[in-house]
């Protein structure tokens, strides 16, 4: 079974986000979705500075077997991407809910956070994708 | 629920991720592929390959039927154990399969065949086979590990303990007997190491002896990466009954010599080599980010489109590598259509690696 911590929340597409202190939201895959895709080889994260609307394709992570795009889950303008992934993506598959994550932004409305799947409808959904 | 080899349980132990490959439960990884690659690259690693075939062909008239069968000849076998690489062809020069044959005796061949094949290849074989009065021997009753990388050879021998002496001086693409086992020196890596082809009720614990001897378990994801930088075909991806040998880099496995051996596919093959063939077979090199993927288009300044045949990311290299057909007078420079960008590739010639080197 994959983990699905509590206290982040979710997309169908597989994101998770955090709410930092600050008010910025730090995005990912799930852990279920870097075991589907396995091995990740590359990461094109978006830039800084740059704006997408929720449900966008901002990001894309390639493993060995597929690529996949990662959906904005908040309308917003990324603070930061995480550096780190471009000479080591293989940090999501370890980590994906630490040092994996990817960006980060500034939402356009902080509501917005409340209304993404808690970890309990998250876990319905992945349950309901395994078969 | 698919077919099982002797070994499903133990994958199933290992937390192995398990895929239908050809109808059959397969582990395609047991937690990282691009480490079991690395292990492979740099130590040893084994494969679960119990669902390719092995077929014994016996009869008097086994070496005029294999002449007949395969556009490699079988004649350029002088030594028992020795092993050839050929491709069974169908009239049109189309590849029906590509498989290794093991010249036993002069009455016993064997041949490993590919496991998505299997009824079209036994079919096409048992037909052709009539007229030579040769037995097809299916020989399911065995199971084969595959043991690959620098290191493989070594801890082979250490499990085999004095068993190990049959395989003193054991040349490449060799095959030597051990009781009722058979070790060949032959493999799908670019690596050193052997395929053995054991009882499938020893294959349990054999691997598990690997296991004690530091081979570490391998699945087909690692497989693929692996055969492909190490340049290696994979049937049904880069060759099918729809293209021929010649579009495929595997001229060299067609033995034109002597004229006179009629082999099936021959009128066929040398018809498109009088008219010369439009396409040709390459390896390319992706600079930049991404990973080259099978069927993505290729796209090259005033000539027809080409296709990747088989694309993956090269973990030796760390770089994204392919096959591709391409037209004939395609140069050094060509882009990939990757997910709507067009993306600069080098054109290469495979092997991308050998023995643990990067080699272009």
């Amino acid at each position: 079974m994959s983990n699905i911590p509590a206290e982040l929340r979710y997309t169908k597409s597989h994101e998770w986000v955090r709410k930092n202190d600050d008010g910025t939201l730090t995005i990912g895959i799930s852990d279920h979705a870097q075991e589907l895709l396995g091995d990740l080889v590359f990461v094109d994260a978006p830039e800084s500075g740059s704006s997408f609307e929720q449900g966008e394709d901002c990001a894309v992570v390639e493993s060995v077997k597929a690529a996949s795009d990662v959906y904005c889950p908040i309308s917003g303008e990324v603070v930061e991407a995480n550096a780190t992934l471009a000479d080591a993506p293989e940090t999501i598959n370890a980590d994906p809910y630490g040092d994996g994550w990817i960006f980060s932004i500034k939402p356009e409305d902080e509501g917005d956070f409340d209304n993404l799947m808690s970890s309990s409808e998250y876990t319905d959904h992945v349950a309901a994708d395994d078969h | 629920m698919g077919q099982r080899t002797p070994l499903y349980d133990i994958h199933v132990n290992l937390q192995a991720k398990m895929v239908d490959f050809g109808g059959w439960d397969m582990p395609i990884n047991y937690g990282s592929q691009i480490d079991e690659h690395h292990q492979v690259r740099k130590d040893a690693g084994m494969f679960d390959v119990s669902h390719m075939v092995v077929v014994d062909l016996t009869g008097e008239r086994v070496k005029d039927f294999l002449r007949y069968l395969l556009a490699n000849n079988v004649d350029r076998l002088k030594d028992a154990g020795k092993a050839l690489y050929s491709c069974m062809l169908n009239e049109k020069g189309g590849v029906i399969d590509d498989l290794i044959t093991y010249y036993m005796t002069d009455t016993w061949f064997r041949m490993v065949v590919n496991a998505a094949t299997r009824e079209k290849d036994l079919a096409w074989i048992n037909k052709q086979s009539e007229a030579f009065n040769v037995t097809v021997n299916v020989r399911d009753d065995l199971a084969m590990i595959a043991v690959q990388g620098p290191n493989a050879r070594d801890k082979v021998h250490a499990v085999l303990g004095d068993q190990a002496q049959a395989l003193d001086g054991i040349g490449i693409f060799f095959m030597r007997e051990i009781g009722d086992m058979a070790v060949a020196r032959t493999g799908y890596t670019g690596e050193d190491g052997y395929e053995i082809m054991l009882p499938a009720t020893e294959a349990a614990s054999f691997w598990d002896s690997l296991i004690q001897a530091g081979v570490k378990p391998a699945g087909l994801g690692a497989r693929d990466t692996l055969r492909l930088e190490a340049g290696m075909n994979l049937y049904g991806t880069d060759m099918d009954e729809e293209t021929s040998p010649l579009e495929s880099g595997l001229g060299w496995t067609i033995a034109w010599d002597p004229e006179a051996r009629d082999f099936i596919g021959r009128k066929a093959l040398e018809q498109q080599r009088e008219q010369g063939t439009t396409k040709k077979f390459v390896g390319l090199l992706l600079e930049g980010k991404g990973v080259l993927r099978n069927h993505q288009k290729v796209i090259i300044d005033g000539l027809d489109d080409g296709e990747i045949t088989s694309g993956s990311f090269s973990p030796t290299l760390g770089k994204a590598i392919a096959f591709a057909r391409v037209p004939k007078s395609t140069g050094e420079q060509c882009k990939v259509d990757m997910r709507g960008k067009l993306m600069d590739v080098k054109v290469v010639k495979p092997p991308f690696v050998r023995q643990g080197k990067a080699c272009i």
